[in-house]
């Protein structure tokens, strides 16, 4: 059941639970966190709105920059910024940052060790209709692999207003993870957050598999684990938000009590969530872990449900992976 | 400083590059023999700075965009008190403070990290914007590489730099006309460089960059520009000071025999 500390929303599994894009927990998050400081800077490559910076920019004008669509000079421009004290946040659709500009990212910001946020919006299929050139589904792994790099996938707008605030408190290079997207707002101002500390959000007593989920697929994750409970299937869900540096504590503890992992990742499974769990799991305990994730293979256009669906992305296929996973834990 | 001393300190600059990278038996000497002159101007004159004092708010900020020819820039940084000229014979080693391309960590005084191109000029952007919003007076440097005009991200940050009026920033452009494959203007022509920065809003001087008076004097001007940012093209000769590298783009990166670095020594003395 659901864990009572994490005070979810009441209407977790209600048909009229609120929906947001987590790119707006972004938008509302740094103009409250540049209210107390005034080194928050932002910039973006000409997308202010789709990256809602719009408030921002006309609450501080004299703290945004539009460096129009060059997202190398974005980088580097920041890098400078914050080389002085700044707290730069940037923000273009993630294919772009850090896509593009993945060198400059590595050389100006992780190298040089400098508080650089990176906001990333437009990941993973969700975005939709505009295919699969604009669907970032690598973005986890080119920053996971990067040194000093904090990486965040926030499950909500609360969660990724949230994270946004935190980061602009640290002095690590960050890159946060947002959808174009609406998707149910299932924390709440009081559910518990902090960068590199995964939570527990489904308990069960006697969990037969751990399910470690990442952004909006943690919604997914949790209506599975409540569907496998009517049917007297225990298991485990891990908000995994930070997924580096991971919380291999929280997530070897849940592994060892339930004896079987899956994750859940909107995000290629090469490199993401899943490599990342995968890799603290076999170097402590293997134990089986399956992927539910985009195998391989890039989106296109459609709606978000109907991509979702083609790429297995859903309730009934995280089911069916928890169903897997427990058979070759028990064989 | 006067001309004539700046001279003297620029030809020992010369001799620790071709000994530094004989001795790392690997390197960029055109380059960095090629700029020897203004960087030995920069740190005997031009910088606001304070060796004993790296992190000095106030100081005047150096971006070394073509980080490649950090040789040049390691030994006036050695001379001008840094750090102990005994570490100059450890560039390019395991634990050095002087990495094969600088890096900001290892080494106080550095500005920045770098070596791929393209990317110093937005940095320099970045802090000369920052040091602006803050009404701070410092000046704020960038040496970039001719070749690295190739680069598309070099021209982003050319553009931000108008746009924000960046006066406070002044952009060298190393102009030997080598490049890593061939003569700059057979591997991908970048003239007219002037008319270029030109178009582009940019304040443009044009130097002999082995003239010490000239290069005070193009900095001066730079100074007192306070609308736009300033670039100084500075021509200069690949492998300046050493016969059988000047011009040749064979030798932008390529280390030194014994008998190369005797006869380079000889000429230099």
């Amino acid at each position: 059941m659901i864990v009572k500390e994490q005070k979810l929303t009441i209407k977790i599994f209600s048909k009229d639970i609120e929906e947001k894009p987590t790119r707006e927990g972004f938008g509302e998050g740094i103009v409250e966190a540049a209210q107390k400081n005034t080194n928050i800077v932002a910039l973006t490559a000409d997308l202010k709105d789709s990256t809602r910076l719009t408030n921002f920019a006309e609450k501080f004008p004299e703290r945004f920059f539009d460096v129009g669509v060059a997202e190398q000079a974005l980088i580097t421009i920041a890098s400078g910024m914050a080389n002085y004290g700044k707290i730069p946040f940037i923000t273009s659709f993630a294919v772009f940052s850090p896509g593009r500009n993945w060198e400059q990212i590595r050389t100006t910001v992780c190298l040089n060790n400098v508080a650089v946020k990176i906001i990333g919006t437009h990941a993973g299929l969700n975005v939709g209709a505009d295919g699969a050139t604009h669907q970032a589904l690598e973005d986890i792994a080119l920053m996971r692999v990067l040194p000093n790099m904090t990486v965040i996938s926030p499950c909500d707008s609360e969660e990724a207003k949230k994270a946004t605030i935190e980061a602009s408190k640290t002095k690590n290079p960050t890159y946060i993870r947002l959808t174009r997207e609406k998707f149910p707002v299932i924390t709440t101002l009081k559910s518990p957050f902090k960068i590199g500390k995964a939570e527990i959000l489904w308990y069960t007593k006697s969990p037969l598999a751990t399910i470690v989920a990442t952004g909006p697929m943690v919604y997914e994750a949790l209506k599975a684990a409540k569907e496998l409970d009517k049917k007297g299937i225990e298991v485990l869900v891990i908000n995994c938000h930070t997924i580096k540096p991971l919380d291999q504590s929280a997530i070897l503890n849940a592994a060892k009590i339930s004896g079987a992992v899956v994750t859940v990742e909107e995000h290629q499974t090469i490199g993401g969530l899943g490599s990342a769990v995968s890799e603290i799991l076999s170097q402590n305990f293997p134990f089986p872990i399956e992927f539910v994730g985009v195998k391989d293979s890039f989106g296109e256009s459609g709606t978000k449900d109907e991509l979702f669906k083609k790429h297995k992305l859903t309730k009934e296929e995280i089911i069916e992976a928890v169903k897997a996973v427990i058979v070759r834990r028990s064989s | 400083m006067e001309a004539e001393n700046l001279q003297k300190i620029a030809k020992e600059v010369r001799k620790d590059i071709v000994r530094m990278i004989y001795q790392a038996g690997s390197g960029h000497p055109a380059g960095s023999l090629g700029m020897a002159d203004l960087f030995t101007s920069l740190y005997f004159g031009i910088l606001n700075h304070d060796p004993k004092n790296p992190n000095w708010e106030e100081r005047d900020r150096l971006f070394l965009s073509n980080g490649h020819i950090c040789p040049a820039l390691y030994s006036v940084m050695a001379k001008s008190g840094y750090f102990p000229e005994s570490e100059l014979k450890n560039l390019r080693k395991l634990k050095s403070i002087l990495q094969g391309h600088p890096e900001r960590i290892k080494l106080p005084g550095i500005e920045s990290t770098s070596g791929p191109l393209g990317e110093g000029l937005g940095q320099a952007c970045g802090h000369a914007l920052s040091g602006r919003m803050d009404e701070k007076h410092f000046r704020v440097y960038c040496i970039t590489s001719d070749g690295e005009h190739n680069e598309g991200s070099h021209w982003e940050s050319v553009m931000f730099a108008a746009k924000y009026d960046l006066s406070n920033l002044t952009l060298f452009v190393d102009r030997n006309e080598i490049q890593s494959d061939g003569p700059t203007e057979e591997i991908m022509p970048i003239n007219p460089l002037k008319e270029k920065y030109q178009s582009f809003n940019w304040n443009v001087i044009e130097i002999d960059g082995h003239n010490f008076d000239e290069i005070n004097g193009a900095v001066a001007k730079a100074r007192v520009e306070y609308q736009k940012p300033t670039v100084i093209i500075c021509n200069v000769t690949a492998g300046k000071g050493v016969s059988f590298m000047e011009g040749d783009y064979k030798w932008h990166a390529k280390g030194l025999t014994k008998e190369e670095l005797d006869q380079a020594l000889k000429e230099l003395k």
